[in-house]
């Protein structure tokens, strides 16, 4: 008689193992537009087949709310049906014995709470208010717009001069966007639903890198009138070079010595090469437009000279200020901001680390950004103290395993409380308290101090890298209404009651990605156009191949490689390695092109002019 | 030239231009492969899965609708993957379609119908389940939710060819439903009534308001004299479900039906389009002649949908529309007035029956202002195309065997200029014959204006009328008005005259039209009526012997009194459901 057995699965748990890996990925590939009350219905059917069944209000409660909510979406209901769907499931929250009863009851409470409109519009109207307006999940997810299967399709077939030419119609940086942006378009792939989604960035640089030809722009032609462009960061370039091709006389102000904003002074040279920087610029800058750098609107030209020499302005001056900890010891030689830092670097003026301890304060990309390059720079070590878990860090989890790989530390649950100096006034010093992570505020947990002493971790150097503000004082005395620091704009990117004035990107929107900077551009380019009394068509006239045929047999994504660590910190070159070919064609033929299957042939379509 | 490449059908190989549709590959080889929601041109989005085919190579099916060929690709069209594949997918669809075929004017011309029963399919494995949503009865287009295979034919006629955007797809996952846009019912919302969706619904989910009982409840009392008017359009069509070739169905055989049904005066709105041109041409040279006086262009008022469109989408153009009532609206003040008159009788006891190519004319008849006659509706009743088909058929006659009776005088004469009023740039061609004789005194070449014919969107043309250049354009399809009256907005173009019709190739393309099985038959009607203008010996309105005659014993002239009372409206007079 044995006591004990090894416990194994079987063939029906190790099935339902998979399905629960599928339906994952699936709510993960979720498109937006779905009836909320028809989810919550099918989420509680999933919890209620997870009830053991011992205890009434989890066996029995959740079938009584799935028949209530099933009432609502089969217009059976009235309000007292909303009520009593209420009333049981918190006596099911309450009163459940696990938490598969209560956490249960708890999803359909917020529902009720956080979509109570959608409740009410099934029971008065017997419909849904959600309207299914996003069929193509890329696309959708892209705030350019970017015509993501079509460029796809163009790379699968080796077209890949065409391919930027596509993507150039909607996003005028597709060289910088295959490298650094942060893809929103992969996060609702519904090739996820199959396997990954796809490395749509990937597949962008390498159509960049392999195009077969330089592109030209065809011009409209001139219509005499004049736009200013305050900022030549890529909301910027991108309205420039739009308005440009559309015969408008345009003149881009730069307060720095180069163009490209935070491109070049935020994001250090080993993700961008500025080689590859210049030279997008460089193809932008063929359009026709002005440009005058080192040129500060409202200290050099006042906004006000601007307004009477130019039909329209757009204001895209991004974000550029530093923020402080607002601790002790802040003042001391050493105590370096990011956004500094990495401006100096932008000019080519390299601090030298060598040999230095460096902090670095902040969990974002910007943090890692200054880490990384401390590394690059000669330090002998760089901690990255941050007062949360790494998990709850904002970079991208990619950039804090690659900051790990390239020797930084990541310090967490440490709160700087200070900064200790020597008597040069230098830093010395970073004077941390242990947290404990604690309840989670805001989707996120919030640390709060842990019972233990205070740290202090030498250094030479505290690079601090907490966000950035917005240089906004001299366009709020001009009249442009700024609400905390930023710039007001409507999403037509109008400046409401200012005549003429459009704005946009980081100084809108607050510190945020390139291609939502590039939007604004793109936005404010037709809407000054529209302003200007025109209505010129930005299009390109791409034959795009026709759709291929896909079984959906699961394949691996092909994930970027970089250059090995050891490699890569003596040097700023370019960290990331492109696909090869072969890698390409795959990756490629994985996009189930949802513009030609499923909703998309109905409702989206091909955008192929705006 | 177009790359021609190898392909396998069904084991035979073909040459097919790149790029062709599996679908239409297969149709060149001979092939026909079943389709349902799939409307060339409109609807290729490829959802009720019945066009599916084997391509070699893939385990999955595809559609033939919407997928192009490649080279070499080797398709099975019957394969028995493919053929138990597409009945589940019909035997899907009828379990959520209300299939009491015998009670459904589809019968007979119903797409699913039709694939069901070729495919053989005797029984259905799934439960049926069927919405409870109800359309409204009242309204003169109704949606029955129980039919509606979601084939989304109806959005995108909606959306791409009429530019109203009244249907679209309401909820998600498998409470799915086609129904009205931003608001609840149709009876709110902009919709022209242009009947489109019908005529592109492959089942029977949209039908107008059966109105034949009440037609016939007049037929049948003997103290009501029960009077036809027959459109223009009716006579290019009205055989069509009968199998009658062209030269049989005459106006006269349907005469005779009408008369066999009972009806006690048969007459033609050709003539009172005649009545319209007179109203119409003389309002234009009076805007014309004082042209600071006027907003440019003039709009005509004869196409009720059009005018529920510009209502509803353009308000800002509505003092441009003419303000002469539709030919219905003027037959009718006239059939109960002067032609009580004649006949000696009391209008309330007369009965008009417009026989109507259009669902608008239903919305139009019932409209307050036109009660100028006797204070009674001046029009009783509209019924289409179809109602008056199946009327025919109910009375079992057999319109094939029928003799022609002679329409009824003195409203039952049509010049060949009222009879074009059915094709798109008909209004326009004969406004112009009239307006030249108006201003010159002498009849132009019958076939001068002959530019505004045919099936063009948007048409426009120049013309000289004793030396003043007048600018025209003709627009048809309410897509299509939409980009003029845009234009027009912006100040792109301009006009002096327009003609709009809400239907693609005006009223022979008509939503109250037989159905085609998804073919535009508007061409080819639209020919029949310009072949009987040709044949006419009047040509002009303005030489139509009764028309000189109600001017000349009971109206006056164009323009009087008695003429505005009776002839022309107040386009304000009421409200679409959204209008301010």
């Amino acid at each position: 008689m044995s006591r004990l057995s090894i416990v194994t699965k079987d063939h029906a748990e190790e099935t339902v193992e998979e399905l629960y890996k599928d339906l994952e990925r699936r709510i993960q590939a979720s498109q937006p537009g779905l009836c909320p009350v028809d989810l919550a219905a099918s989420f509680l059917n999933l919890t209620h087949a997870q009830s053991c069944g011992k205890c009434t209000p989890c066996r029995v409660g959740l079938g009584v709310l799935e028949d209530l909510i099933h009432d609502v979406l089969d217009g059976k209901a009235t309000m007292e049906t909303l009520s009593l769907i209420e009333t049981t499931a918190e006596s099911i929250f309450t009163t459940a014995d696990c938490a598969i009863g209560s956490e249960a009851a708890r999803m359909v409470l917020k529902g009720v709470r956080g979509f109570r409109d959608d409740y009410v519009e099934h029971i008065e109207h017997g419909r849904c208010l959600n309207v299914q307006n996003q069929p193509v999940p890329c696309v959708a997810q892209c705030p350019a717009q970017v015509d993501i299967p079509g460029y796809i399709a163009l790379v699968h077939d080796h077209r890949y001069s065409d391919a930027v030419a596509l993507i150039r119609k909607d996003n005028p940086f597709p060289a910088v966007c295959g490298l650094i942006c942060e893809h929103p378009c992969e996060v609702r792939c519904r090739r996820t639903m199959v396997d990954d989604p796809i490395n749509i960035r990937g597949l962008k640089r390498f159509a960049v890198e392999h195009q077969e030809h330089e592109p030209t722009f065809p011009k409209y032609d001139p219509t005499h009138k004049k736009v200013a462009i305050i900022g030549g960061g890529p909301s910027g370039l991108s309205a420039a070079f739009y308005l440009s091709i559309m015969g408008h006389e345009v003149t881009v102000y730069e307060q720095r010595h180069q163009l490209g904003g935070m491109l070049r002074y935020g994001i250090p040279a080993y993700r961008l090469p500025r080689e590859e920087l210049d030279h997008e610029i460089d193809v932008l800058k063929q359009t026709g437009f002005t440009t005058k750098t080192d040129v500060s609107i409202g200290k050099d030209v006042s906004l006000k000279e601007l307004d009477e020499n130019y039909d329209a302005i757009y204001v895209a001056i991004g974000a550029h200020n530093d923020r402080k900890i607002g601790i002790d010891g802040e003042d001391a030689d050493g105590v370096v901001s990011a956004v500094e830092m990495l401006r100096e670097i932008g000019d080519d003026h390299m601090p030298d680390f060598t040999g230095l301890d460096i902090c670095v304060v902040g969990g974002g990309n910007v943090a890692m950004d200054v880490a990384r390059s401390a590394i690059r720079l000669g330090a002998k070590s760089v901690k990255v103290v941050y007062r949360r878990r790494k998990v709850d860090m904002t970079a991208l989890p990619e950039e804090v395993e690659g900051a790990i790989a390239d020797g930084c530390e990541i310090v967490e649950l440490h709160a700087p409380v200070r900064i200790e100096k020597d008597e040069n006034n230098h830093v010395t010093g970073l004077v941390a308290q242990p947290q404990i992570v604690g309840e989670i505020k805001w989707g996120r947990p919030a640390p709060k101090k842990a019972q233990a002493e205070e740290v202090t971790i030498p250094c030479d150097r505290v690079l601090v890298a907490i966000g950035q503000g917005i240089d906004s004082q001299s366009f709020g005395d001009f009249g442009i209404p700024i609400q905390r620091g930023r710039l007001e704009a409507l999403d037509t990117s109008d400046v409401k009651d200012k005549q003429g004035f459009f704005a946009g990107g980081d100084c809108v929107t607050g510190p945020a990605t390139v291609i939502r900077a590039i939007a604004a551009g793109k936005v404010a380019a037709a809407n000054i156009d529209e302003y200007l009394g025109y209505q010129h068509e930005i299009k390109v006239d791409i034959d795009i191949p026709r759709v291929r045929f896909d079984d959906h047999v699961p394949c691996g994504r092909v994930n970027m490689k970089e250059r090995s660590p050891k490699e890569r910190i003596h040097d700023f070159k370019l960290m990331e390695c492109g696909m090869s070919e072969e890698e390409a064609d795959q990756e490629s033929a994985r996009c189930l092109h949802c513009d030609h299957f499923g909703y998309g042939i109905f409702k989206g379509g091909r955008r192929r002019k705006w | 030239m177009v790359k021609q490449i190898r392909v396998f059908i069904d084991g035979h190989h073909y040459y097919v231009p790149e790029k062709t549709t599996i679908l239409d590959a297969a149709k060149m080889a001979g092939i026909n492969i079943p389709t349902l929601c799939y409307y060339k041109g409109l609807n290729e989005i490829g959802a009720c899965r019945v066009c599916v085919v084997q391509v070699e190579g893939y385990d999955r099916l595809f559609t033939a609708c919407n997928n192009t060929v490649k080279e070499d690709m080797v398709i099975w069209t019957n394969s028995k993957k493919v053929r138990d594949a597409r009945k589940l997918n019909v035997q899907m669809i009828l379990s959520q379609h209300n299939d009491n075929c015998t009670l459904c004017e589809r019968s007979g011309c119903c797409s699913l119908q039709k694939i069901a029963n070729d495919l053989g399919l005797r029984d259905n494995p799934f439960k049926k389940k069927l919405p409870e949503n109800k359309g409204n009865p009242n309204f003169p287009l109704i949606r029955d939710y129980q039919k509606c295979i979601k084939c989304m034919r109806c959005i995108q006629v909606c959306d791409k060819i009429q530019a109203s955007h009244i249907w679209d797809v309401v909820n998600t996952g498998g409470r799915v439903n086609v129904d009205v846009r931003d608001v609840y019912s149709l009876e709110d919302s902009n919709c022209a009534l242009c009947g489109q969706c019908i005529t592109h619904c492959p089942v029977g989910a949209l039908h107008e308001r059966d109105d034949t009982e009440r037609v016939l409840d007049a037929i049948s009392d003997p103290d009501t004299v029960v009077v036809a008017q027959i459109a223009p359009s009716i006579r290019t069509s009205w055989g069509e479900p009968f199998g009658l070739p062209r030269h049989k169905a005459t106006i006269q055989r349907l005469a005779e039906a009408l008369h066999l049904i009972g009806f006690n005066y048969i007459m033609d709105t050709d003539f009172s389009a005649d009545l319209t041109i007179m109203e119409e041409a003389k309002e234009f040279l009076d805007q014309y002649t004082h042209k600071d006086e006027h907003k440019f262009p003039m709009f005509t008022s004869c196409c009720p949908g059009w005018v529920r469109y510009c209502k509803a989408h353009y308000p800002q153009f509505v003092d441009q529309i003419s303000t002469s009532k539709s030919p219905q609206g003027m037959f009718g003040a006239i059939a109960k007035s002067y032609y009580a008159q004649l006949l000696d009788i009391d209008p309330h006891h007369i009965y008009v029956v417009s026989i109507m190519p259009c669902l608008a004319k239903k919305a139009e008849c019932a409209l307050p202002t036109l009660k100028d006659a006797c204070g009674d509706p001046d029009v009783d009743v509209v019924l289409t195309t179809r109602e008056i088909d199946s009327m025919i058929r109910s009375f079992s006659i057999m319109p094939n065997s029928i003799g022609e009776r002679a329409l009824d005088l003195p409203l039952g004469i049509g010049s060949g200029a009222g009879n074009i009023f059915g094709a798109t740039g008909g209004v326009m061609e004969a406004a112009l014959r009239t307006a030249y004789y108006y201003v010159t005194g002498k009849n132009p070449d019958p076939d001068a204006f002959k530019n505004v014919r045919g099936m063009k969107g948007w048409k426009e043309s120049t013309f000289d009328l004793a030396g003043n250049e007048v600018k025209v354009a003709v627009v048809n399809g309410l897509g299509n008005a939409k980009h003029l009256l845009d234009e027009l907005a912006a100040g792109r173009v301009s006009y002096d005259f327009v003609e709009v019709m809400a239907c693609p190739g005006g009223c022979v393309g008509g939503g109250g039209q037989p159905f085609t099985n998804d073919e535009f038959k508007a061409p080819e009607r639209a020919e029949v009526l310009y072949e009987q203008d040709r044949a006419n010996t009047l040509r002009f309105s303005h030489e139509n012997p009764s028309i000189k005659d109600v001017y000349e014993h009971f109206l006056g002239e164009p323009g009087s009194e008695l003429a505005e009372k009776l002839l022309h409206t107040d386009q304000h007079g009421w409200k679409m459901p959204q209008e301010k």
